[in-house]
């Protein structure tokens, strides 16, 4: 028997054009007669705009047209995530800002010119007079009386108000009757998703045919065109949209966005294609943000260290807009994840969405998710602190024991498995956690300050049930489809509605065909992200590809199968049931000498000389999978940490993590999205945050200012894994997307709050500075000058 | 202005605006698009490329400035339709995974082991200062280096 | 990453470059490109012209010869890698492979990177503390300025609308200790502090110190104050901790802050990092 290639780390099979620069993406595009679009964007947070002047652009070199909002006929920017029951504002969102700019970024003109540099350069002339107006940058002191009003129909600037609840009653009760109370306040610092691949677009309008075509960095391919057909008044049958190779998207390019919009629609009034690319500099200014919570949280326990309850209230930034999928990331994807693994019998979370004058956030890998593990994370160990109890000891005996097959946690969630508690040992062993105790005090002794910090996670992901996304108020569904045609030689395209851009589907996909029917994945080809030939699918975030799409193309793939075993039967002169299967041959049970090869069925099926009676011709099969339930993923991350005691930079001296997503269909590939993940949670413990001024403008709109991890920065990850499949999976996985970032951010933030202990440093603002450290240290120490720089001290 | 540029062996004659980037250069008038742009700034180190055989950041230089010069880009790093090793290990190891940092991470690294053909690991990671990379947390990108460094130092190859 | 439109010239003399910077008010020299193109990808210079000197080929190499004398359009990269600096001014090759990164090495000059002026750079401060002599040409011949007088201010030199830098004097610091030690910033990799020293040893004693601090002021500057603490000492602990409490005090009105280190933290950098500078020289 053959190895099983579900499992093996093969190579991936997407590399050979990444590594050789044969990779097209967005921008790598050209086509005959192209045209470029530059944008004109506000300068100003907030500012009525008086007057327009583009006469001078209008007459420039190289310009074909200049257009403001009164040229457009073009819908509004939709938000699709219209969370019920909470009140919810929607006003509108116009591709270009017609009497008011809501953040500096703002789109007011676009202008469309022969070359790039030429469009830059009549851009660059267009004047407007604004009339500026205050700006509003803290989600929380928007909400108050006096601060600037973004819509006229929005009082205090509130978007909605969502609470999620195991009772109330209970909750209450809990806090008034728990042995220790800790409360703290969060600040989920705004981040810069920074995929490195800026957006782009390039649309082509045929008018002869009336059909638009759409090249863009597009994460779901199938949604823009849902929704940008929309917004250009075309039929979705006559709006292509492709995602080429895309660099990386982090969230960040699921959101339709005004820019690709505006390119298509501009393309149809000039009849010639247009290109439009984002610099890295409008990248960082109008592409979403994620994150941007204020939480007042707290934690309820007994004395033994039992957690009775959680509640807290959350303001979570909009920005300016509601995006896509906005008002879902501070909702659904976070306050029904406030009990974590744990077996906590009560909790609350209200959510209340707030515009501010800033660049609207929505989906950061892991989207809502990291936020709730945070403060998880964070008020169990000042519980722990506070009873003066083993962080990881009150973690334990917190965990839900494990289950195979469903256990509902008080917020209603069902979550599908877990054992969490071989995991958190697992990760003990590995960092070796009872020395580094000892080795902690020693070091103390010497003046230095080592630090450990533990995270026990479990998240949602592999979205979702479409009745779940109709009940939330998701508009659309979340489902995915497949079709797969074998070729008369046995060769294999799958087409998939999601749309990989860096996970490396067309590899794993390609092992779980391999692996059901026993054609190798050299002869399988993954085909996605062009709505012309692919089958409708929701896209690829919140770790959704493999246990959604996945679950499809398997059960496609046995449909293949089981079309391939009764041809087999067929030419085998034998019963179907009497036939069995191994390796890609169909045997006669018994004589495994006497078979038929998957290639060979697939033949005579596709000649359809001799069918079995009632059999179509050819090797083809579709499935849509709608998952009955989500997907959740859990483990235990640990770092150790060292503070350089008169620099307060933090080193990262270790870094174990121990996650379950099930089987893996490719460890090597699985490995890769942790390492990933953990750097860009370890990046918002340690280094990024967006900083707005008082005005509104970006103080971080560039590499040179927003702290991007180096590679410098890190140790050799240590990872191992358990396998606890998804009971409702036909293969048990689960997603492996986020888990890093999700887990790595308060692992981190914990191990160095435990180096400071000497210093009673209680909690502290995200990104953990050197300077910030360094001050909580003086702080202690008496020697500061009270600056607070977002240090408190522990009580 | 007139320039002549040999980039991947090949000379190119062209007219072209003198501020146009290198980066454009290769990308929109050869059409080498294996050249990405990450940022605006100098940090990202995406349009990494070799200039008369050294690392140079193609953003942050114009083409009228390398006139006369060679060029090489991620499409002229493999030799005969045989992989560089550097491509080789980043295939092998896992070094990318959206791919876009990809072409600079291996022009890059090439160029730097030029330098020093037997890094440490800490070495390498401190070579990386110039390049971004958001997907692979940068682990198996220094495990290629370190591998193609080991496999160079046993069959030594052109760049 | 686009810059806006400008004429260019590739001067093929000094001379020549001299003529069109004296002919055309607005124009700007290219080196290595480094700081300009930047600013150019942003619009945040745009020129009418840019005078390519980057092929003055008399102006590229470093020549030791009682002191070094490095051309303007040396590159960090080929400072880094000499022998020469090495054995002159060893602070000076450790500053300069903590330019930007190796791609930026390559092509970025130490003439570029000085009339550039940028606060943050990490050249000027071990220059300063090297009392190294800029060379200058204009018009009407050379001149040069010591590079206490080269620095006036953020992004702003005594380098004349006509003149251009030709190279830079580097004494032997090899009877010296020297050293360059950092606080690099996460993002842009330039300097939140960086300090240079220079220490001449009689026997255990300091005979003289010279002590420069760069990235945490509008341009790099002197400690007398550290120099004063250290000469004469066995630069022990105690002399160590009165050094960085002169610069601290000297500095500390001036001090930038940002985002990332706030006024008081940089202040207490310099001290931390005068430290450290010292004790890598002792070490060196």
């Amino acid at each position: 028997m053959s190895t099983r290639i579900f499992g093996s780390g093969i190579k991936r099979r997407e590399d050979p054009r990444l590594i050789t620069g044969g990779a097209k993406y967005t921008d790598d595009m050209a086509l005959p007669g192209m045209l470029h679009m530059a944008m004109l964007r506000s300068p100003y947070a907030h500012a009525h705009i008086k007057h327009i002047d583009t006469a001078t652009a209008q007459g420039m070199e190289g310009v074909v047209a200049v257009y403001t909002a009164t040229d457009l006929s073009l819908g509004a920017v939709p938000c699709a995530w219209l969370v019920p029951n909470s009140d919810l504002k929607t006003p509108a969102h116009p591709p270009l800002a017609a009497d008011k700019v809501r953040y500096v970024g703002d789109a007011v003109a676009i202008v469309i010119a022969e070359d790039r540099y030429l469009a830059q350069d009549a851009a660059d002339t267009i004047h407007v007079e604004y009339e500026v107006l205050g700006a509003v940058v803290n989600p929380e002191e928007a909400t108050q009386e006096g601060a600037p009003q973004l819509f006229d129909d929005v009082p205090n600037n509130i978007a909605f108000r969502w609470i999620a609840s195991s009772g109330d009653e209970g909750v209450e009760k809990a806090f008034a009757e728990a042995d220790v109370v800790v409360k703290d306040r969060i600040v989920q610092q705004r981040l810069l998703p920074t995929a490195m691949e800026p957006r782009a677009a390039l649309a082509q309008w045929n008018s002869g045919t009336g059909e638009m075509t759409i090249w863009c960095t597009s994460q779901n391919p199938h949604i823009h065109r849902f929704i940008l057909s929309g917004m250009l008044g075309l039929a979705e049958h006559k709006v292509r949209v492709i995602a080429p190779e895309v660099g990386g998207g982090f969230g960040s390019k699921i959101p339709v966005y005004a820019d690709e919009a505006l390119a298509a629609w501009a393309s149809m009034k000039l009849n010639r294609p247009v290109k439009w690319a984002e610099t890295r500099s409008e990248n960082y200014l109008v592409t979403i943000h994620g994150r941007d919570h204020i939480e007042h949280v707290e934690m309820a326990a007994t004395s033994d260290g039992t957690i009775t309850a959680i509640r807290g209230t959350v303001y979570a930034g909009m920005g300016a807009y509601l995006s896509t999928a906005g008002p879902g990331i501070p909702t659904i994807l976070h306050g029904l994840m406030y009990c974590g693994p744990y077996t906590i019998p009560h909790a609350r979370c209200e959510s209340i969405g707030v515009f501010t004058t800033t660049t609207p956030t929505d989906a950061y890998r892991g989207a809502g998710r990291p936020e709730a593990v945070f403060l998880m994370e964070r008020l169990i160990d000042q519980v722990a602190r506070k009873l003066n109890m083993d962080p990881v000891e009150l973690r334990r005996k917190n965990l839900i024991p494990p289950f195979e097959d469903g256990y509902t946690i008080p917020l209603g969630l069902t979550y599908d498995s877990g054992n969490y508690e071989v995991a958190l040992d697992k990760a003990l062993a590995m960092i070796g956690y009872a020395d580094f105790r000892k080795e902690q005090a020693e070091a103390r002794k010497q003046g230095r300050y080592l630090g450990i910090g533990v995270t026990t996670y479990c998240e949602i992901c592999g979205l979702g049930p479409s009745q779940v996304a109709g009940a939330t108020g998701f508009q659309g569904g979340l489902w995915e489809s497949t079709i797969i045609r074998v070729t008369p030689t046995g060769k294999v395209h799958a087409m998939i509605g999601a749309s990989p851009h860096g996970q490396g589907e067309e590899t794993t996909f390609a092992q779980l065909i391999s692996d059901e029917i026993g054609i190798p994945v050299e002869d399988i080809e993954i085909l996605h992200g062009d709505t012309g030939n692919t089958p409708m699918g929701w896209g690829t975030y919140g770790s959704r590809t493999t246990p959604v799409a996945g679950a499809a193309l398997v059960l496609a793939t046995r449909k293949i199968k089981e079309k391939a075993r009764a041809m087999a039967a067929h030419l085998l002169e034998a019963a179907v049931e009497d036939i069995d299967y191994e390796d890609g041959k169909f045997f006669v049970k018994g004589s495994p000498d006497k078979f038929k090869t998957i290639q060979e069925a697939t033949l005579m099926a596709t000649l359809a000389w001799n069918m079995p009676e009632g059999m179509d011709p050819g090797m083809e099969a579709s499935q849509f999978y709608d998952p009955p339930n989500f997907v959740y993923p859990f483990g235990t991350h640990i770092a150790i940490v060292e503070i350089e005691a008169d620099t307060g930079i933090v080193h990262l001296k270790r870094y174990v993590a121990v996650d379950d997503c099930g089987p893996q269909i490719n460890p090597v590939i699985v490995a890769g999205q942790i390492h990933g993940g953990i750097v860009q949670g370890v990046g918002q413990a340690l280094f990024e945050g967006v900083v707005y001024d008082e005005h509104g403008q970006l103080l971080t709109g560039s590499m040179m200012d927003y702290a991007v991890p180096r590679a410098e920065a890190f140790p050799e990850f240590e990872l191992d894994h358990t396998v606890t499949p998804s009971p409702h999976h036909p293969v048990g996985l689960k997603g492996v997307g986020e888990t890093g970032t999700i887990a790595s951010t308060p692992t981190v933030y914990n191990a160095v709050i435990d180096a400071l202990q000497p210093f009673g440093i209680k909690t502290m603002e995200m990104p953990l500075t050197a300077a910030r450290v360094w001050e909580a240290m003086q702080r202690r120490n008496g020697s500061a000058n009270g600056s607070t720089n977002g240090v408190h001290e522990g009580s | 202005m007139q320039v002549s540029i040999t980039v991947n062996g090949k000379r190119y004659e062209r007219n072209i605006d003198p501020r146009m980037l290198l980066v454009h250069f290769l990308r929109e008038e050869l059409g080498l698009t294996g050249t990405n742009i990450g940022c605006d700034t100098s940090q990202c180190g995406a349009c990494t490329v070799h200039l008369n055989g050294k690392g140079v950041k193609s953003c942050t230089c114009l083409a009228v400035q390398v006139d006369g010069m060679d060029i090489t880009t991620i499409e002229g790093l493999a030799q005969n339709g045989a992989l560089h090793p550097m491509q080789e290990a980043f295939w092998e190891l896992h070094g990318l995974q959206c791919g876009y940092c990809t072409p600079g991470m291996i022009m890059a690294s090439t160029a730097y082991l030029a330098t020093n053909p037997s890094p440490s690991e800490e070495e390498i990671r401190g070579s990386l200062e110039g390049n971004f990379c958001r997907c692979t947390g940068y682990q198996n990108i220094v495990a290629a280096i370190k591998s193609a460094a080991e496999k160079m130092q046993q069959e030594p190859v052109g760049v | 990453m686009r810059p806006g439109k400008f004429a260019y010239h590739r001067a093929e003399t000094i001379d020549a470059a001299l003529e069109l910077l004296t002919n055309n008010e607005d124009a700007k020299v290219l080196a290595g490109g480094h700081s300009l193109i930047p600013a150019l990808n942003l619009r945040l210079a745009q020129p009418e012209m840019l005078i390519d000197i980057g092929r003055l080929e008399n102006l590229r190499g470093i020549q030791a010869n009682g002191s070094l004398m490095i051309g303007a359009l040396t590159t960090h990269a080929q400072i880094e890698t000499s022998a020469a600096v090495q054995q002159y001014c060893r602070a000076l090759s450790a500053a300069v492979s903590k330019v930007g990164d190796p791609m930026v090495r390559n092509r970025g000059t130490i003439g570029g990177n000085i009339a550039h002026a940028d606060p943050a750079s990490d050249p000027p401060t071990v220059l300063l503390a090297c009392d190294s002599i800029i060379h200058l040409q204009g018009p009407d011949g050379t001149r040069t300025v010591p590079v206490q007088d080269f620095f006036l201010d953020l992004f702003t030199t005594d380098v004349q609308p006509n003149e251009l830098v030709t190279g830079i004097e580097v004494p032997n610091m090899s009877d010296h200790k020297t050293a360059y030690a950092k606080l690099t910033h996460p993002a842009s990799h330039y300097a939140v502090v960086g300090v240079c020293v220079a220490v001449k040893m009689d026997g255990d004693t300091c005979d003289h110190a010279h002590v420069a601090i760069g990235g945490a002021l509008p341009k790099a500057m002197r400690s007398p104050g550290a120099e004063a603490a250290l000469a004469g000492t066995t630069l022990d602990d105690a002399a160590l901790n009165a050094a960085a409490e002169a610069l601290m005090d000297e500095i500390r009105a001036e001090v930038m802050g940002d985002v990332y280190a706030p006024e008081a933290y940089r202040t207490a950098m310099a001290g931390v990092y005068l430290k450290r500078a010292i004790r890598q020289a002792l070490a060196s």
